[in-house]
């Protein structure tokens, strides 16, 4: 990655209002963009710069929120700037994650139409989607929604015509090069090709997420026995 | 145990404190007040701390009842119309209510929402750090969700012992006519220049697709100058976004936190609640300023809040002259 960086622009810093700046790296849903994201929102997470509330990771861009009756836009730039010179590129080593997917009925509503449509046998699609390793993006759209990359590409295909009015929480969605795991019941257009038992989002557990954004995450497929388990 | 009973409540009227934070990296929204401004009026009026949590409650009105002890309620917000057991109140005020003592709220002149504040603030469980109601996923507040006849709202003791009844008089609780100041991005880069001009010179009207996760306007459609379509990002409070059909919905309470849509501007956090006071069918223009000039008025709106209040006897002539109303203080 450090070898990559002199190549990439300098970050934008773009306004969200007085109360948050966003710092953009680019457009694109790309690995050394993330890793970008991931080394600032970490650089700012131990700094605790006072009047500095709260970041949000997504694919390509650090939301920094701040205190306006602490800091200024001007305040927050500077500081951001500052930690991007001192403290890039830096590498951390990501958790790693197991997550068990049932991908058997009922629990893969829409394998067998994703299969049809990727010219593929169900059982190909999940050993595919289940060989590779994916990195947890960002959570995004609703709580506990979270968004995984990147889809092999023998697996892209574009959303359902007609979308769901609700998938379950757990459900493992896929689309395009993207993947979703679901905390939260929610209505989708993309295929739901399986179902974990882990609730991403249980806010009775001490740790309400399981997931952090940069984790790295291996599929294991379960039986259906193993679900209801 | 004293309390407040509801009899009616209007439809999505839930218990909110400012907000909950912290979150938005897991793709929980800060919910809170749509009107953040009347809610930090109404907990201050009662000295209560500012993370006291009230209930908000819509053009539905709503009707509750004292149970137990004596409980000092305040009230800001539009301009609604309040009664105690059938008497006229101000549209906002500090009153005292004894047990079996109705307090109702009805839409009035103008405004879409207020705000119920009890000293000491409604006793829920604090979820992620919050009381606030995010109702669509049943995540902090009463039970998570709207609140609904015979609820009971438990109050935490209360800080200041006998907060002053009377009317509260500030012109934070005007009408807002005032231009809704916005700041530009960040995808202000992404529009056309005529269609920022565009919407910074022509009127709005706040469309009826309208809730606590944003507003959707009415008016001239906003052209993007490519594509619509964006590596989803983060989503601040009062984001105005622009989808493909080119009709901008600003973003409130319970937006969602990451959106793949260009937005054109955020509002200023100090006319959220101005902004958000509108009701369908009226007009709102929109008028641009920079994040400086926005965090100046912002930090006027705490000035404004952190004035000293009214003396007594100050709070009582202000009561008296609201329109020949009642004295609002109790005997």
């Amino acid at each position: 990655m450090p070898a990559s960086s002199s190549k990439l622009s300098p970050p934008r810093f773009l306004d969200a209002g007085e109360s948050a700046v966003v710092v953009e790296f680019g457009r694109a849903v790309d690995v050394a963009l993330h890793d970008r994201v991931l080394a600032l929102d970490a650089a700012l997470g131990a700094a605790k710069i006072p009047g500095i509330t709260e970041t949000v990771p997504t694919y390509r861009s650090l939301m920094v929120r701040y205190e306006p009756r602490v800091l200024g836009r001007g305040d927050v730039v500077e500081q951001v700037r500052a930690l991007l010179e001192r403290a890039w590129p830096v590498s951390s080593s990501p958790s790693r994650r197991t997550v068990p997917v049932c991908f058997e009925p009922p629990y893969a509503e829409d394998l067998a139409e994703a299969a049809e449509k990727l010219g593929l046998e169900e059982r190909r699609v999940v050993e595919i989607f289940a060989q590779a390793t994916y990195r947890l993006y960002m959570y995004g759209f609703l709580p506990g929604y979270a968004y995984l990359g990147r889809l092999p590409k023998e697996l892209q295909i574009p959303r359902r015509e007609k979308p769901r009015s609700a998938v379950p929480p757990g459900a493992v969605l896929i689309a395009g090069e993207q993947v979703v795991i679901a905390g939260v019941a929610s209505p989708t257009g993309w295929h739901m090709i399986g179902r974990t038992p882990l609730r991403v989002l249980d806010l009775e557990r001490e740790r309400p997420f399981i997931f952090d954004v940069g984790d790295e995450v291996a599929i294991e497929a379960i039986g259906a026995a193993a679900f209801e388990q | 145990m004293s309390g407040l009973r509801v009899i009616r409540a209007g439809p999505g009227e839930t218990i909110q404190d400012q907000g909950r934070f912290g979150y938005l990296r897991y793709g929980v929204v800060e919910s809170g007040p749509m009107d953040w401004v009347a809610h930090a009026i109404a907990n201050r009026a009662l000295g209560n701390p500012p993370d006291a949590a009230a209930l908000e409650i819509s053009r539905g009105g709503i009707d509750v009842a004292c149970e137990g002890a004596p409980l000092y309620v305040a009230f800001a917000g539009g301009a609604f119309v309040w009664e105690r057991n059938g008497t006229r109140l101000p549209t906002a005020a500090v009153v005292r209510l004894r047990a079996g003592e109705r307090l109702t709220a009805k839409t009035g002149a103008w405004g879409a929402w207020t705000y119920l504040a009890v000293a000491g603030g409604i006793d829920v469980p604090p979820v992620l750090g919050s009381r606030s109601t995010y109702a669509r996923f049943a995540i902090g507040g009463f039970e998570g969700r709207a609140l609904r006849p015979n609820d009971l709202l438990r109050v935490l003791p209360a800080e200041d012992a006998a907060p002053g009844e009377g009317a509260i008089v500030t012109p934070l609780l005007e009408r807002p006519v005032a231009p809704v100041r916005v700041v530009l991005g960040p995808q202000d880069d992404y529009f056309t220049s005529v269609a920022i001009e565009t919407f910074f010179s022509r009127p709005y009207a706040i469309s009826t697709r309208f809730d606590r996760m944003g507003y959707w306007l009415e008016g001239p459609l906003l052209a993007h100058a490519g594509g619509f379509d964006i590596v989803s990002d983060g989503i601040a409070l009062g984001a105005i976004q622009v989808p493909g059909s080119g009709q901008p919905v600003v973003l409130l309470a319970d937006h969602q936190s990451t959106g793949g849509y260009p937005k054109l501007g955020t509002l200023a956090r100090a006319d959220v609640g101005a902004f958000a006071q509108r009701r369908p069918g009226e007009e709102v223009r929109f008028a641009r300023c920079d994040a400086e000039a926005a965090r100046a008025a912002l930090l006027g709106v705490y000035r404004a809040l952190d004035h000293p209040p009214a003396s007594r006897d100050e709070l009582l002539r202000a009561s008296n002259l609201i329109g020949g109303v009642v004295n609002p203080i109790s005997p």
